[in-house]
């Protein structure tokens, strides 16, 4: 960097000069006026209100052009408390209060996951945290949402089916939509002043808590089992990984109950570098494109959208601070751990340290990201998921040259044992009911960690395995488990019934 | 003979974790030599840093991803390390490692 080899010293003077120094002969590099207040990229140094133009513009342009958000359409907010998502959320509503024609056109609401039971906060920290958390949501005005963790324990195992896929909107489809929507908009204001009025009261409706029942403070049996699933876990990077998959299934959960289409969390561009890494040493590269890219849509009916993947963490941290932006610090799983506790930790420093030194490491990770493409494997798009992450399963049940196949055939093999009581024709016959009972005959406890282990892909059964048992695992995850076991014995046995309708010895020794 | 130089020196982003406070006014007098910012980290991390000072600061400079702002100014516009404090400076460390 030349300015670190430039000569600052200067004479001692009686008075102390203005800031910002005088010596300092650059400008802003796009106004060539203003006094540079923030360095970008390697030696772009921007002045405050380009900074800002900046700044916005990226985010604009995000949503612009990517052309997945339908005027109209309620969009959740993801907040941490965070720099980057609270960040988003105050580009979001800076979006809605400019003139109609730059406007943002969707309907936001936020959502915060209390998550203090996880990283062992104690219940008076988090209701100090949680105070300031709600004073920052009502001052938004945007309808928002408290939830915690714990509530995990009650959702159903629908969550964990992916809902009937809506079929992407055409260039078309997006123009007509926003077309048609000027046009409402223009009648509105036609018709008066006080329908526009009505119009911006919808986007920024009161602060509704949710029905009782949902924010109400967790039972003190919930959280102990959630610190219970969490103290089994043996390490850091498998919690890491169970912390997320947790809170995007409530997040999904809450999204699904009151109607949102899409979520849009605050990664950052560092943050989905350093996560494009960490999830290539889980094991997770057959998903890059979902876990890092600007949608995923592997849940159907709502699709993730991250819409400051082009901001880096120091644009951010800068935008925050100049723009007094406000945030909430809650400490996190990984609070104070040192460098080489987690997987995710170590993938942190390391690119880190090369970006001080290489400060075109995040945006190289960053363009690679951008090339993935979310094609499935031939034959495989609609194949089966994985039961954590929902990714389609990139197995191949009869390949047994690769370590899947092999496990998945081994297994498979050994679940068909004579003595076991397996149906004949007649008892099948019954219908579904039978094909449970059946079913849990077979299904002994050491089984059902199998039959869970057979339904994840390599990342998560890989964190599966630092789980010393599945019993303190919420119940949605083992019963949907068991439900897609039955499911595929009842499927299973259905085509025996077929195959053998006509060979009377082989239903006998079967 | 240097007059006594008062910076406040603040945290940010988490980086309060590891001090007592998010503010705190610093003090240097009689000085032999004009103090820069890097003897400002060497006496933060003997006065200041309790434990796990690794967390804040690596070796010579800032651990990674921790920014430094300098009366609202980025640190690289201002020379990082070498930059010579002035008296009622107010210098920011903003962590930028936590949260999402």
């Amino acid at each position: 960097m030349c300015q670190a080899s430039e000569d600052y010293a200067e004479p001692v003077r009686e008075d102390p000069p203005p800031v910002p120094r005088p010596g300092r002969e650059q400008k802003c590099v796009k106004c060539a006026e203003g006094l540079p207040v923030v360095v970008i990229r390697a030696g772009d140094a921007f002045c405050r209100d380009c900074f800002k133009a900046f700044y916005v513009h990226k985010f604009r342009a995000m949503l612009g052009k990517n052309r997945l958000i339908f005027p109209g359409e309620k969009v959740l907010l993801a907040w941490s408390g965070g720099l980057s998502s609270s960040s988003m959320v105050w580009q979001v509503l800076e979006g809605l209060s400019q003139d109609s024609a730059k406007r943002l056109r969707f309907v936001p609401g936020i959502i915060y996951v209390d998550e203090g039971a996880a990283c062992g906060q104690s219940p008076e920290d988090r209701a100090k945290t949680l105070a300031e958390v709600k004073l920052v949501l009502q001052s938004t005005g945007l309808p928002w949402h408290v939830v915690t963790l714990e509530e995990v324990f009650g959702l159903s195992p629908s969550v964990l089916r992916c809902a009937a896929q809506e079929p992407a909107g055409t260039e078309e489809a997006y123009k007509a939509a926003v077309d048609s929507f000027l046009q409402k908009q223009h009648v509105l204001e036609a018709e008066g002043s006080s329908s526009v009025a009505q119009g911006s009261e919808q986007l920024c409706s009161p602060p509704s808590q949710d029905p009782p029942g949902m924010a109400g403070s967790p039972t003190a049996t919930q959280t102990e089992a959630l610190s219970r699933l969490f103290n089994s876990v043996k390490t850091l990077t498998a919690k890491e990984e169970l912390l997320q998959t947790l809170r995007t299934h409530l997040i999904l959960h809450v999204a699904r109950t009151h109607g949102y289409c899409k979520v849009m969390t605050g990664e950052s561009c560092t943050r989905l570098a350093i996560k494009l890494m960490t999830n290539l040493a889980l094991g997770r590269g057959a998903f890059l494109a979902w876990d890092t890219g600007f949608s995923d849509e592997r849940h159907g009916d709502v699709v993730l959208v991250r819409p400051m993947r082009d901001h880096t963490l120091k644009e951010v941290a800068f935008y925050n601070r100049l723009f007094a932006v406000p945030s909430v610090f809650t400490p996190a799983i990984d609070t104070k751990a040192p460098e080489k506790a987690s997987i995710h930790r170590l993938m942190e420093a390391f690119i880190l340290k090369l970006q001080t030194q290489f400060p075109s490491t995040v945006s190289t990770v960053y363009r690679t990201s951008e090339k993935l493409v979310k094609a499935p494997r031939e034959g495989c798009a609609d194949g089966p998921r994985c039961l954590l992450c929902m990714c389609v399963l990139d197995i191949d049940a009869v390949d047994s040259a690769t370590a899947f196949g092999a496990q998945t055939s081994s297994h498979l093999s050994q679940m068909l044992p004579v003595e076991a009581g397996l149906p004949t024709p007649s008892c099948c016959g019954a219908g579904e009911g039978q094909a449970q009972r059946c079913c849990r005959a077979v299904c002994g406890k050491e089984d059902m960690q199998a039959f869970v282990q057979e339904q994840l892909c390599y990342g998560c059964r890989v964190n599966m395995k630092d789980l010393s048992s599945l019993d303190p695992l919420p119940p949605y995850i083992l019963a949907e488990a068991q439900l897609r076991t039955q499911r595929y014995w009842y499927l299973l046995f259905q085509e025996y019934l077929i195959q053998d309708s006509d060979e009377e010895e082989e239903t006998g020794q079967s | 003979m240097a007059a006594p130089l008062c910076v406040e020196v603040e945290f940010g982003g988490g980086a309060e974790l590891l001090f007592d406070g998010v503010k705190k006014q610093v003090t240097f007098s009689g000085q032999e030599g004009p103090w820069d910012i890097q003897n400002l980290l060497v006496w933060i991390k003997k006065n200041l840093l309790k434990k796990q000072p690794e967390l804040f600061i690596q070796g010579d400079s800032m651990r990674p991803g921790i920014l430094v702002l300098i009366n609202d100014s980025d640190w690289e516009q201002l020379g990082e390390l070498d930059y010579q404090l002035w008296d009622q400076d107010s210098i920011l460390f903003i962590s930028t490692l936590h949260g999402g």
